[in-house]
């Protein structure tokens, strides 16, 4: 056994496609995700264009039939919650960051790592392969709500729910394998001299998802046992003729299902974190508050579930109980928001591309909490349920979530993954032709909800008491934002890969960042550090008066 | 098997707890979150339907309580399979290793005598809700069982040569855990009439 540490350079197929290295799996991660990312937009563009123009050609799929509508927006939900948000912020972000920025030189354990990857990658072809079985994929909604998705005369694509149930179950032990190394690691794997509190808000809140999605998945994983077992071995788990009830799984689910928002949430408020300091040149206002209110936010995301149930056949009782908390729970999110501004406040703000993101998340995820609001209280629920102002709603938290804040990591990491500089006039081309658009696509949906829009209806002409026409052309606009918005994405698509060869050169530190991932190379080398680093002070020591430098790097004796 | 180069990231303790006994312990909680909900679960169904007692009755408490023996004692060796490699006796820890997995050959044995008698009565998973969390759980446990089987006979190998002896120690608490899971499952679905 050699005890003496190697770092060569592996060979291409096992430096790619077989590396333990957390660098190679969080790219492998992190363009897993954007290509599942352009599958669920190619989906949500297809339903719009339906939703926005009935019954036509939609150019480049063709008719949306009734079924193909059903399985277009399940998919869509699927794939943009399990295989982006999850991938993209958690594993992508966690991997490549974790390791730098507490100064060590891989995961702890970095097979078991590559082998979280290898069953995400195994998940996702299972979910794609349900496109070519008999039936299409799974049509029974993201929330697979028993008995739609148990029975497969009512769902219409049995084999499809089958495979969506192992796709999920396959996806959640990767982020458990997964989210148990990235908790190890940054518990036992720091730098001397790198307290608790020393640590970078983004780790502290990937980890802290990850421990809020296993404490909260595993009831899911059970009950995705007893859906399988009803799917397809004729057990009545949730069958209430048989003893079972259709409300254990929603339960299960929700139970799971809000704590999953705080799983993906907390990434990007790390993000978004160190964007902000790092360009307002401002240590964090309150940084040991900031992680008091994540504690509660994680706390109280485990006493909330059952306000997706309102409508359900709950006991008001209960609802009014799960109204409170779900009240309460705006508390310390509104104060880390608070503290956020506090940050800006006093700054000396750059607004480079990664800063316009991060503020435009501020901005966006607060249309989305406050509009949490209405719906967290059941007697207003109970009007809204199941209509497009939730569709606005959650979108106004995910799309900030999955797509502004990601947005906001990769424009302002880039560098450091790729050693070179993306072009700031396309990032900020591109950083309006998302947001404006984004806008536009979800405020005439608050409006056409409130009205009493249906989700889940492919086809309001069809429905007499559905159909509204004066709505129309607010699902008309809706879809040709969404147009504008995707179009813009190439700007994205093309930046990123026309700087990884032709950006300027980046430089080890070209934010002049505080944190350990900038001491090092960009792209750093295999093994990250020439020599293990030791901390000295916290994470944010920025705008220091009467130095050269107006930060301190946490690794820098005094 | 050579082992591969260890990176500094698996050998720090900032903490001060060892890398492989902390990761055991998450991997653990995470088991007892998926168990409990299974078993929450069935204990919210089995009090709103008392008529289960009936189907609970056809249960084998003998042979339920002779595998729970059986689980104990192997338990027992587990522990002294530690002890063996905190005094660094690799073979010793092995040996005692592989008897801890002898104790789950057997307990996986009874429990197929077990389910071949209920299923030749008529009684498979589909045959009503209790039944079907009968099997699922125990299912469950079972394959948890044979799991901790196998990295227990892979990490014997190892100890016999004096390696990696720290996992000793980390198959042993996971074993203990697949233990307690039987404790629970044990009173639930054979006493509880």
């Amino acid at each position: 056994m050699s005890t003496q540490v190697v770092h060569a350079e592996p060979g291409i197929l096992k430096k790619y496609f077989f590396s333990t290295d957390h660098k190679i799996i969080a790219m492998q991660y992190l363009f897993t995700g954007m290509a599942m990312a352009l599958i669920g937009g190619f989906f949500a563009y297809v339903f719009r264009m339906q939703l926005g123009f009935p019954n036509q050609h939609v150019p480049g799929y063709g008719i949306v039939t009734p079924g193909k509508y059903n399985a277009l927006v399940t998919m869509h939900g699927s794939i943009m919650i399990f295989w982006v948000a999850m991938p993209v912020l958690i594993a992508a972000f966690g991997n490549f960051l974790i390791p730098l920025m507490i100064g060590c030189d891989d995961m702890a354990f970095p097979r078991i790592n590559r082998l979280s990857y290898q069953i995400f990658l195994l998940s996702a072809l299972v979910l794609l392969s349900s496109f070519l079985v008999k039936g299409g994929p799974f049509g029974g909604a993201w929330t697979a709500y028993p008995p739609l998705s148990a029975v497969g005369a009512y769902n219409l694509t049995p084999i499809g729910a089958t495979l969506w149930l192992i796709a999920v179950a396959l996806e959640f032990v990767a982020f458990l394998l997964g989210g148990i190394n990235f908790t190890v690691t940054t518990m036992n794997s720091r730098a001397p001299g790198m307290k608790m509190y020393d640590i970078p808000l983004v780790v502290w809140m990937i980890v802290l998802a990850s421990v809020i999605f296993m404490a909260s998945v595993g009831p899911l994983v059970a009950g995705a046992i007893m859906l399988l077992f009803d799917q397809t071995m004729s057990t009545g788990f949730f069958d209430p003729t048989r003893g079972g009830d259709p409300l254990l799984w929603q339960h299960l689910f929700w139970f799971f299902g809000h704590p999953e928002v705080y799983v993906v949430l907390l990434p990007a408020l790390g993000i978004v974190a160190e964007v902000v300091a790092v360009f307002a040149r401002k240590k964090i206002f309150g940084y040991k508050t900031v992680l008091y209110t994540t504690w509660a936010v994680g706390f109280l995301s485990f006493v909330v579930w059952a306000h997706h149930q309102f409508v359900a056949g709950i006991d008001p009782r209960m609802a009014n109980i799960f109204s409170v908390t779900t009240l309460l729970i705006s508390v310390p999110i509104t104060e880390m928001v608070f503290l956020y501004i506090a940050t800006l406040y006093g700054g000396s703000i750059h607004l480079d591309t990664p800063m316009l993101w991060a503020l435009a998340f501020i901005g966006e995820f607060m249309i989305g909490g406050v509009t949490g609001i209405f719906l967290g209280s059941s007697g207003t629920d109970i009007y809204l349920h199941d209509t497009y102002f939730i569709i606005a709603h959650f979108h106004y938290t995910f799309v900030p979530i999955a797509i502004i804040a990601v947005y906001a990591g990769l424009t302002f990491w880039y560098p450091k993954m790729f050693g070179r500089m993306l072009n700031e006039t396309l990032g900020k081309i591109h950083f309006w032709g998302t947001v404006i658009p984004f806008n536009v696509i979800f405020i005439p949906l608050f409006i056409t909800g409130t009205a009493g829009d249906q989700r889940r209806v492919y086809s309001y002409a069809q429905f007499a008491e559905q159909s509204r026409p004066a709505l129309q052309h607010l699902r008309t606009t809706s879809t040709i934002a969404l147009l504008v918005m995707l179009s813009f994405q190439l700007v994205f698509l093309f930046n990123f890969f026309w700087s990884l060869r032709n950006g300027k050169s980046a430089g080890a530190n070209p934010w002049r960042s505080a944190t350990l991932e900038w001491t090092v190379p960009s792209p750093p080398p295999h093994g990250n550090f020439a020599e293990l680093p030791t901390v000295y002070r916290g994470p944010y020591e920025y705008g220091l008066p009467g130095r050269a430098d107006d930060f301190l790097p946490q690794n820098v004796p005094e | 098997m050579s082992a591969s180069a260890k990176p500094i990231a698996n050998t720090r303790s900032a903490t001060g707890i060892p890398t492989a006994r902390l990761i055991t312990w998450w991997v653990i909680a995470s088991e007892i979150v998926i168990f409990g909900g299974l078993l929450a679960s069935y204990i919210m169904h089995r009090v709103g339907h008392p008529e289960w007692a009936d189907a609970a009755s056809h249960t084998n408490t003998w042979a339920g309580a002779f595998n729970t023996f059986v689980l104990l004692t192997s338990s027992l060796c587990a522990v002294l399979a530690h002890k063996a490699a905190d005094g660094h006796d690799g073979p010793k820890a092995a040996k005692l290793l592989r008897l801890t997995s002898l104790g789950g050959l057997i307990f996986l044995t009874v429990k197929g005598f077990e389910w071949t008698k209920d299923i030749h009565e008529g009684f498979v998973l589909s045959s009503g809700g209790f039944w079907s969390f009968y099997y699922t759980l125990a299912g469950l446990h079972g394959l948890h069982v044979l799991a901790g089987m196998i990295i227990m006979l892979i990490v014997a190998a190892d100890a016999a040569k004096n390696q990696e002896l720290q996992r000793v120690e980390c198959i042993g608490l996971y074993w203990h855990f697949v233990d307690i899971v039987w404790i629970f499952l044990f009173p639930l679905l054979y006493i509880a009439r």
